[in-house]
């Protein structure tokens, strides 16, 4: 019996450009049930940070609480963390991020504790555009307390003991694009493929950007019936297009012929490509995405990649015109700027 | 690629690295575990069932499964799997009460043995069982071949070699020693029904054309035969300088076997680099703590003789050039001439075959070398009622492979006495079963602990060189044997897939340790192997290929480093993983246990 990940690792494992392998940014082993969705999101999270050749140091993960916020503990065991209050993660990030805009923010959070408790803090977090990734591992369900339905279930969806949901669900993407979100995205646990790519995009969005995961459930809601179980998904999954990243100073390998691809270029001069893409769709049209989505909705179908990306995206500090350091490193002389200034500021007030 | 077959029996065997690496496949996982669990006995008698001498090889085996060991793949060292052998050995309970005997009314079928080495005692352990008549015929005094003549003492104590040579000739097996056989056609005059020739590879390696080597003979000597002499007591001082020629194992034994008779400063020349040297590290290792010097680069050139007297020997330098092929060519240096003294030089560069009393016209042809010609897979001679086995059948080889010969043999005779075909070869016996207990819990010890080989204790050293009986290992103490048996990965608890019940969820990806699985579309083996979650670039290991799942791809398993942990099945939502204990057992002619719980 075991709850212990054994220290050997594949001796020929790669290393990144700054000499860590993939399992530098492992954590401890997760005790969810096992095949739960939230554990391939972990995954793919540490595989993006490996690809990203993040310094562990430079990222702080902010969880609130719920099974999705337990998985802080299972990647990035190098990195600060900060398992919040149910539902208040958001204004822990806002808080965290304004004090130290130099680090990256990845929030985890689930269905109950955006869509439910946490909402009135999730809606301002994106009106704001923290520059934060906000990850929700969404199944539909509260699986810490035996899976009774949760707000972003489908109606019709009937649970493990058979109740079925007579209310519609709250779209979580449909939201952040009508709230303004500057990066909206929608993927799926079992598709790493296009997880990790989203999320290093994802990464190195400036604002706020949503990554809506559908995660099934695989204790509570993955019966045929449900439309949060891994057949169903698999069964209605429909993309926007493949996506994938390329980081700043790499060589862009793929091309695709026109008409088919578009490029998104971020501010840090990484790309994030896209192929084959959906009919009427246009990335960095937000209305294009609202229709997209509409559509995907009466059909039927999971429509999941990049939604929505604005590339002038401004974060809060921006907009806000704040110091451009850590709160932590300003010293006296920065923060008592003495008395013929504030003399000065008084009377501009007069 | 193809899904792999898991029901070839070779499949999981190939993922037993020691078992698979072992001439005689003993199921080493299967008794690591139990010395662990403290069932000395019983592992003993895994061991006595595929390798006949436990207490022997685990203190003389030439060790073939331990490079090959899973552990040291992913850290330095294997697990001492040989000195565990050894453990099991000496703590076991009483045995012979457990070991099957020969039944009271014989088959009428008499079989000749000649040579009472490994190989024969093994074809004897495996008839004696079906109520053959055995007579086993050695030019020595006892039962045992090189095991008793050419491995010294302090390495083999003589009641381990008696005990466990005795268990076999205890079966009613009739031991002629002391008997010479002069002629085979003599041999074949008498009514036995089969005949098998173990009698080793006895001619030790000379230099009859070195300036010098027969004009001071009395002190130079052949290895094999001054350890023979050393070994039954004709032999019992040596001078105080002592030359060893030769960098194997029987060099080893000589320089140090040199010691324990009072020589005081003893070199040991090898030829060629160190790095081509055919002794065991472990060997080597042992002599040089005892305070052998060993010189390489170094051909002998002469042996120096004043007034008939032996001064020493005249070695050349040389320098060893490797072409693209790796083929070797020791080229001299030009450096000048070294002269070392010598009262006495032992000559240890290898041994051959030698068949004087074999007739040629008696219908057993030979080939290379003066070499029977002897069929790879049944032993069995170009005369049909004649086999060979273990060094005499393919050249100087070690125990551990006789032993095997002689299981192969042993069924090829039983074929052949009843008038069966001598190919018509047994399947091996194999069983499959799950370890799942529970949630978190199996039938093994799946937790891999992180501890590093241990190092096995000796004697005293100045104790050890006044005394040539004196073993100088000890032997793993329990606690010790313990701890190391419980570094064993268990890689005979096979991972096993069941494509039907994967919901692709990628639980097994993420949490493996060892990166060892990928979910990805089926291509060919060289593209997938650059594919993977880690490069499978270590190709004599096999990658595990389900059938194509329902998002059309395909579940990829290296098995180089799989470390056998169990989390993939015990992440799995539906079983898909299960963690089934696999036991391969090479067929025997005579089914050696039928009642023994493992």
């Amino acid at each position: 019996m075991t709850y212990i990940k054994p220290r050997f690792r594949h001796p020929e494992l790669p290393k990144n450009k700054i000499g860590y392998a993939k399992a530098d940014y492992e954590g401890a082993i997760s005790t969810l049930c096992a095949g739960c969705g939230h554990d391939s999101i972990s995954g793919a999270i540490v595989q993006s940070c490996y690809e990203l050749s993040i310094e562990p140091h430079r990222l702080a993960k902010l969880s609130g609480i719920g099974c999705s916020s337990k998985t802080p503990t299972y990647f990035l065991s190098n990195s600060h963390g900060f398992n919040t209050v149910h539902g208040r993660m958001p204004s822990i990030a806002t808080g965290a991020y304004l004090a130290n805009r130099e680090l990256i923010y990845l929030g985890v959070s689930g269905d109950g504790d955006s869509a439910s408790i946490g909402m009135g803090q999730f809606v301002h977090a994106i009106r704001r555009n923290v520059n934060m990734v906000y990850i929700v591992m969404n199944n539909g369900c509260y699986g810490l307390t035996k899976g009774q339905h949760s707000a972003t279930a489908d109606a019709g969806a009937q649970s493990k003991t058979g109740s079925v949901n007579p209310f519609p669900s709250i779209d979580l993407v449909g939201l952040a694009l009508e709230l303004g979100a500057t990066f909206v995205g929608r993927s799926f646990s079992g598709d790493k493929k296009q997880l990790v790519p989203l999320i290093k995009a994802a990464m190195s969005h400036p604002g706020f950007a949503l990554l809506d995961v559908i995660s099934p459930c695989v204790t509570f809601n993955n019966k045929p019936q449900s439309t949060k179980s891994y057949d169903y998904v698999r069964a209605h999954l429909e993309a926007t297009a493949t996506i994938d990243f390329v980081p700043h100073r790499e060589e862009i390998t793929v091309s695709y012929q026109p008409g088919h691809s578009a490029s998104v270029e971020l501010h840090d001069g990484s790309v994030i490509q896209l192929h084959k893409l959906a009919p009427h769709w246009d990335p960095t049209d937000r209305s294009s995405a609202v229709t997209r989505l509409l559509e995907s909705k009466i059909k039927g179908e999971i429509l999941t990649g990049l939604l929505y990306i604005d590339p002038e995206s401004q974060g809060l500090h921006e907009l806000e015109e704040t110091v451009e350091v850590p709160l932590n490193t300003l010293q006296e002389e920065h923060l008592n700027p003495g008395s013929a200034l504030l003399e000065d500021i008084n009377n501009s007030f007069r | 690629m193809k899904p792999t077959n898991i029901k070839d029996p070779e499949y999981f065997h190939k993922v037993v690295d020691c078992q698979y690496a072992c001439p005689a496949h003993t199921p080493v996982p299967e008794y690591i575990r139990l010395i662990a669990a403290e069932r000395y006995t019983e592992a003993y008698l895994v061991n006595w069932e595929s390798n006949v001498f436990p207490g022997i090889l685990g203190r003389t085996c030439d060790r073939p499964c331990e490079p090959a060991c899973r552990r040291g793949r992913i850290e330095e060292e294997p697990v001492a799997i040989c000195r565990l052998k050894r453990v099991a050995a000496d703590n076991k309970n009483e045995v012979q009460g457990l070991l099957p005997a020969a039944p009271k009314q014989k088959n009428g079928k008499k079989i000749a043995l000649i040579g009472g080495g490994p190989a024969s005692l093994t074809v004897a352990r495996d008839l004696a069982p079906l109520g053959y008549e055995l007579h086993l015929y050695d030019d020595q005094k006892a039962g045992g071949g090189m095991m008793r003549s050419q491995i010294p003492s302090f390495r083999l104590p003589e009641s381990v070699l008696d005990e466990e040579v005795n268990y076999v000739l205890d079966m009613g097996v009739h031991a002629q020693f002391d008997t010479y056989i002069s002629s085979m056609r003599d041999m074949l005059e008498k009514d036995y029904d089969a005949i098998f020739v173990g009698t080793g590879a006895p001619r030790g390696g000379d230099l009859p054309k070195l300036p010098g080597r027969w004009d001071a003979k009395e002190h130079i000597h052949i290895g094999i035969e001054w350890l023979a002499s050393v070994a039954f007591g004709h032999t019992s001082r040596i001078g105080k300088k002592v030359l060893v020629l030769g960098g194997g194992n029987t060099a080893m034994d000589c320089c140090r076997t040199s010691l324990r008779l009072g020589a005081e400063q003893v070199t040991v020349v090898v030829r060629s680099p160190f790095r081509d040297m055919k002794a065991s590290p472990w060997e080597i290792e042992d002599a040089q703590r005892e305070g052998v010097t060993i010189l390489n680069n170094m051909p002998p050139k002469k042996f120096v003789v004043e007034n008939g007297k032996l001064k020493g020997a005249l070695f050349e330098k040389v320098a060893a050039i490797y072409d693209e092929k790796g083929k070797r060519t020791l080229i001299p240096t030009g450096e000048p001439d070294v002269f070392l003294e010598a009262d006495d030089v032992l000559v240890a560069i290898g041994q051959d075959n030698a068949f004087p009393w074999i007739e040629r016209d008696i219908g057993i042809k030979f080939g290379n070398w003066d070499l029977p010609v002897v069929d790879k897979i049944t032993f069995q001679s170009t005369l049909d009622r004649v086999f060979f086995g273990g060094d005499a059948a393919f050249g100087p080889k070690n125990i551990i492979t006789a032993v095997a010969h002689g299981h192969q043999a042993a069924i090829s005779i039983d074929l052949f006495c009843r008038g069966e075909s001598v190919y018509n070869r047994p399947a091996p016996m194999t069983n499959l079963v799950s370890q799942k207990m529970g949630i978190h819990e199996w039938a093994y010890d799946s937790p891999v602990v992180n501890d590093a080989r241990y190092l096995v204790p000796h004697v005293d050293k100045q104790r050890a060189l006044q005394d040539r009986k004196l073993e100088v290992e000890l032997g793993f103490d329990q606690p010790t044997g313990f701890k190391e048996a419980q570094r064993c990965l268990n890689c005979d608890v096979q991972t096993v897939f069941n494509t039907s019940r994967c919901i692709e969820c990628d639980a097994c990806v993420d949490i493996c340790p060892t990166s060892c699985i990928t979910f990805t579309a089926n291509e060919e083996e060289a593209e997938l192997r650059m594919n993977l979650s880690a490069p499978a670039h270590n190709t004599s290991q096999d990658l595990y290929v389900s059938e194509n799942l329902p998002t059309s791809r395909v579940m990829i398993k290296d098995e180089d480093v799989c470390l056998h942990c169990g989390l993939c099945a015990e992440r799995c939502p539906t079983a898909a993983w299960d963690m089934q204990k696999y036991l391969y057992q090479v067929t025997k002619a005579a089914p050696i246990w039928n009642n023994l719980m493992l």
